[in-house]
């Protein structure tokens, strides 16, 4: 009787480092990863500035091969769409079941939509295929409208601002990137893409699209309109879990896991053969409380892909103990390029009941230190990179 | 030896590099990037983990 196959369910950065730590970790069994979208692995946060700027090939954003993963069987361009935990199989779309040893869920994230029907001129930007459709349409003079005003809203504004569209920004937040950044940081981007070109319209949400089959306009709550040749949604993610309803395992946020990124079941037992990476992961890390969220920022479907390879290499070895025994706090990592802006963050801001300004000037380069009960628990910084490192260690302890 | 290559327009200066391979990489006063161009093979672990955590992915091993 041949083994069946570890099944990595979405073809992503975490699918592709939990496969990379498996074989690491001297799981040299097979390997399959199942994925809906027909590209290999590739780096997202080029989607929201070159892929949009510039003709890119998925050639020149994907991931390096590794001889150690050669011969990981690739599933593309199919979707899963429903698991049998019970029968250790999965199933696709086009009706292929699959069975596995162990199943890894690194299915991500999906954009949230506005509640309008389908009309040419909306965009999001969550994959290459999306970034490459994008493109075409931001030509100078285009009028773009960005609905949402988090990290993916701000960047896709700012390329489309350097690509000489004309930008607004419409967001329910008073503030841009409100949440991760804070009232005090997210007030000075503001200013700072004001100055540049950028309008905003805080405060507001998008009532309605105009147009027969092509974008005109963007009605907003208070009654106003927009005239817009391209709307852009970028109001947050959802996370791609309806596969895995009625499984039994808890999907009301993502995949609740432990810190060994093994599932929760549903009486509240740690699953040994379903596992979860990535943005699609709701795990709890130490480094800051015992609550279990899922973390949008991009290193960490590496940190916990490279988790989930060695935890589950060791018990199918038979020495799970090991690697689980040992403490799993990742430290959360994001950047952003807008325009001028040019930030670099660690741990979590957003949890910060205080922030304050620890070095340089708000105007210009500056490090604002995010505490909760005045415990550092994020930092971020504009330019002074190497300055960031001390308390970046301060953060995780050390 | 194993050859590395950076590709200096890509690269941001994050020193995210630099927390997984510090024999090998680090930030200078200016905030910019410098690294060894030739390692030991004993180094590949490290020097891997250091392509994985770029957020620019402007680290190549060349093989």
């Amino acid at each position: 009787m041949t083994t069946a196959p570890v099944v990595i369910v979405g073809a992503s950065m975490g699918g592709l480092r939990t496969a990379e730590a498996l074989r690491r970790a001297g799981y040299s069994g097979p390997i399959t990863i199942i994925g809906d979208e027909v590209h290999a692995p590739y780096n997202r946060p080029p989607l929201s500035k070159e892929v949009l700027s510039t003709e890119v090939t998925h050639e020149a954003v994907a991931f390096p091969a590794r001889a150690a993963t050669a011969d990981v069987e690739w599933m593309l361009g199919r979707r899963v769409v429903s698991a049998n935990l019970e029968a250790h199989t999965v199933t696709t779309a086009d009706g292929a079941v699959v069975p596995y040893r162990a199943l890894v869920v690194a299915t991500g994230l999906r954009p949230r939509r506005l509640p309008v029907p389908p009309l040419a001129g909306r965009h999001a930007v969550r994959t290459l295929d999306d970034a490459m459709a994008l493109r075409t349409e931001l030509i100078p003079g285009a009028r773009v409208v960005v609905v949402g005003s988090g990290f993916i809203g701000c960047e896709v504004a700012a390329t489309a601002m350097k690509l000489g569209c004309a930008v607004t920004i419409v967001s329910p937040s008073a503030e841009p990137l409100i949440r991760p950044l804070g009232r005090m940081l997210g007030a000075e981007l503001r200013r700072r893409h004001e100055a540049s070109g950028i309008a905003f319209r805080m405060g507001r949400t998008v009532a309605a699209l105009e147009g027969g089959s092509v974008l005109t306009g963007v009605v907003l709550d208070d009654g106003t309109s927009l005239d817009a040749d391209v709307v852009i949604e970028a109001l947050g993610s959802e996370a791609n879990t309806e596969w895995l309803d009625g499984s039994g395992l808890d999907v009301s946020d993502g995949v609740l896991v432990d810190d060994a990124m093994r599932a929760i079941g549903a009486d509240n037992t740690v699953r040994d053969d379903v596992f979860a990476v990535g943005d699609v992961a709701r795990f709890p890390n130490r480094m800051f409380d015992a609550e279990p969220r899922r973390i949008e920022h991009w290193n960490i479907p590496t940190d916990t892909g490279k988790r989930a390879g060695a935890v589950l290499a060791a018990q199918l070895a038979g020495t799970a103990d090991e690697p689980v025994s040992q403490s799993f706090t990742p430290m959360p990592a994001f950047w952003s390029i807008q325009l001028n802006v040019d930030l670099q963050a660690y741990g979590l801001p957003g949890l910060a009941d205080s922030e304050r300004v620890l070095e340089g000037d708000l105007a210009g380069d500056v490090i604002i230190g995010y505490y909760r009960r005045e415990t550092l628990v994020g930092v971020v910084g504009l330019g002074m990179k190497a300055a960031l490192v001390p308390y970046r260690r301060q953060i995780a302890g050390d | 030896m194993i050859k590395i290559q950076v590709d200096m327009d890509t690269c941001q200066h994050y020193g995210q590099c630099v927390f997984e391979a510090p024999k090998i990489f680090h930030l200078n006063d200016d905030d910019k990037l410098e690294y060894l161009a030739e390692v030991d093979d004993d180094e590949r672990g490290n020097v891997e983990a250091a392509v994985d955590v770029c957020p620019m992915q402007a680290i190549r091993i060349v093989e």
